[in-house]
């Protein structure tokens, strides 16, 4: 009983349904090499939605992520190609870096000057985007000129299968390395102080500091690792389509936070879990992915996300109001 | 001696005003030390009359939002749907005569559809906040992708080009030698201000958004007056659209993204609290035309879009330092 009530069991319950009823109009839907690309875009909305999701339940909001996470990949691959650098752990370690120090911006002044997060954020987005494409360049790195290391890496794949026609598909490590992050979160919002503080400051802020939370080292915690997810997510990104646009991501936080809103994340803060997310994030590109498959024209996709947010908030925040009553 | 007054207790009202005015002058005297041949032509200051009308009417859009502790990132794609909207019809009823020769009563109609649409969107955004009892931030970026959604669906993603040679006048005309979305402009603030300070809905607003609890205890209807706050601001979020459309001939999905950060900026800048309870008109005014000057000395300068982008930002976030630092030491 105490399962069924859990919200993450709801929505993997409404995860299948879906999928039997998008199997149903279209079989395409349970081919192999569908479920693998939809696994394959999972990925990068999956590792930033990890950080949406710790700065949701902080009560807070982050719409940067994906200015950072395509700063810290242009920048990233810009500078490998000046050097002449050819790897994948150095790149994929300063991109990181980079987006934590983005981050720790964000952390800075929605701490020091106590300002709503979601004006912060705005700020350093249009910060980051203006400098990335005003100084340093508009142009794409296409596949001749992008380094050889991170395309080889972003291609392997865990497993392949060949068709009947000679053509072969594999499903992307990737999953591997969302998976490890994704279960590594899990453990740092169920099993260490700062996850616990995490949820706490999203409960309520005062009652968090009066029960000896360190709320800076907590907020600054929150806005780094988000801004770090993100630009690490970046370079994996630019490495799994072997091009660097420093135009990308552009709305792409709407998805994110779509995604975790519809794990089940509390809007009003102090809820959530790495499980539902997860199940969100997969919904949610499912459900995109699937217009196409049944030939749902795709002007419309801005519609459909935009109501699974309606949707999705107006449930939370009925859901949390009872609790609360 | 009596206008002097005035001014000192103005002043003294709000020293917010003061620093607002002499931002502005020193923004003004660095650009003209800058480039004076270009920016003090009057071209200049005649084309800031006409475009910053609509980022004036989206910021006290927003800083409404902010009365109530809230906030509206629906503006934009509201703004855009109404002038596609009404550009489609224009398209539908276009005769023979080609659409700029578009009948007065077509153009009246137009005009009701697109304030229609704001009124609509105001209201299920106000619906979904008081009544649902979404987040202000969720609920706004969901209609609002909606909203844009809906523009996509409706254009299949090129611009409505052609608009009536009347509905054209709203955007490009002159009224007495004065750009007409300035006149606009003009009456509407001055309609708002008024409204916020001279009326119960707008007493209502600040006190709700001064402190939620009290004025709930005090009787205040506040779910059906926060409703209001945001009908109101989905109706001039519609009239930026009809001056933007009007302007600029055309009417497109993904006009004027940056407006929402810049409104955004503006109404924090013009003194407005984000957390609720404070903001006038007035304020917003004077930070528009200070960030108008700003904007249009640095594209005298040759900075890119971009690099323009990229100052706001920071505009924004020294904003929010300075806001903090005077806090502190009050």
């Amino acid at each position: 009983m105490a399962l069924l009530r859990r919200s993450e069991t709801v929505i993997a319950g409404i995860l299948l349904l879906a999928m039997v009823l998008i199997g149903t109009i279209n079989p395409a839907f349970w081919q192999l090499d569908n479920l693998f690309s939809l696994m394959r875009s999972n990925v990068i909305i999956g590792i930033m939605a990890m950080g949406v999701l710790l700065v949701l339940i902080s009560g807070g909001i982050d719409v940067s992520f994906p200015a950072f996470a395509v700063a810290a990949m242009y920048l990233t691959i810009k500078g490998m190609l000046a050097l002449e650098y050819n790897g994948v752990v150095l790149p994929l370690l300063a991109a990181t870096i980079m987006g934590l120090a983005f981050g720790a911006v964000n952390g800075f002044f929605v701490y020091k000057f106590r300002m709503i997060p979601l004006i912060v954020t705005l700020g350093t987005s249009a910060m980051v985007r203006g400098f990335l494409l005003g100084v340093v360049g508009t142009s794409m790195i296409n596949i001749n000129k992008m380094p050889t290391a991170l395309i080889n890496f972003g291609r392997t794949d865990v497993v392949s299968v060949t068709k009947a026609d000679g053509t072969t598909y594999g499903l992307t490590a990737m999953v591997l390395i969302y998976l490890g992050l994704a279960l590594a979160m899990h453990l740092v919002l169920r099993h260490t102080m700062i996850g616990r503080s995490a949820y706490a400051l999203g409960g309520d802020p005062e009652a968090a500091r009066r029960a000896g939370f360190d709320l800076r080292k907590t907020i600054f915690f929150i806005y780094c690792v988000a801004g770090a997810l993100a630009g690490f997510a970046g370079l994996l990104h630019s490495g799994m389509i072997w091009l660097a646009n420093p135009r990308d991501f552009v709305g792409l936080e709407l998805d994110v936070i779509a995604a975790v809103v519809l794990g089940g994340a509390s809007i009003f803060g102090g809820r959530g879990s790495v499980l539902g997310t997860m199940l969100g994030v997969f919904m949610l590109v499912m459900v995109k992915n699937s217009l196409i498959i049944m030939r749902v024209d795709t002007t419309w996709q801005l519609v459909v996300v935009g109501l699974i947010v309606i949707a999705a908030t107006a449930l939370s925040a009925w859901r949390d109001r009872r609790r609360a009553a | 001696m009596k206008a002097q007054m005035n001014i000192r207790s103005l002043v003294n009202r709000d020293n917010n005003i003061l620093q607002l005015l002499v931002m502005t002058v020193l923004i003004f005297a660095v650009m003209t030390a800058l480039s004076p041949d270009k920016f003090l032509r009057y071209y200049n200051f005649e084309s800031i009359t006409y475009i910053f009308p609509e980022l004036g009417l989206l910021s006290i859009a927003m800083m409404i939002a902010m009365l109530t502790g809230g906030i509206d990132l629906s503006v934009v794609g509201v703004a855009n749907l109404s002038g596609i909207l009404a550009g489609v019809l224009f398209h539908k009823m276009a005769g023979a005569a080609g659409i700029a020769d578009t009948g007065i009563l077509t153009v009246l109609l137009g005009g009701v559809i697109a304030l229609g649409t704001g009124l609509v969107a105001g209201t299920v955004n106000g619906l979904l906040i008081t009544r649902l009892g979404i987040t202000p931030i969720l609920a706004t970026l969901g209609t609002g992708q909606v909203f844009t959604g809906l523009a996509i669906v409706l254009t299949g993603g090129p611009a409505i080009v052609g608009f009536p040679t009347a509905w054209a006048f709203l955007g490009n005309g002159k009224i007495l030698g004065l750009a007409t979305p300035f006149v606009l402009f003009a009456v509407i603030a001055v309609l708002i201000a008024f409204v916020l300070s001279r009326t119960a809905l707008g007493i209502n607003l600040m006190l709700i958004g001064t402190n939620p609890k009290a004025a709930l205890f005090a009787g205040l209807k506040r779910e059906r007056m926060v409703l209001y706050s945001y009908m109101l601001t989905g109706v001039l979020a519609s009239v930026a659209g009809i001056i933007l459309s009007g302007r600029t001939n055309a009417a497109k999905s993904d006009y004027g993204t940056s407006y929402l950060l810049q409104a955004v900026l503006i109404a924090v800048l013009g003194g407005t609290n984000p957390a609720g309870g404070r903001g006038t008109v007035l304020g917003i005014t004077i930070a528009v035309a200070a960030l108008m000057l700003l904007s249009s000395g640095f594209q005298i300068l040759r900075f890119s879009n971009h690099l323009i982008d990229f100052i706001w930002g920071a505009f924004l976030l020294l904003v929010i330092a300075i806001n903090a630092y005077k806090n502190r030491t009050r």
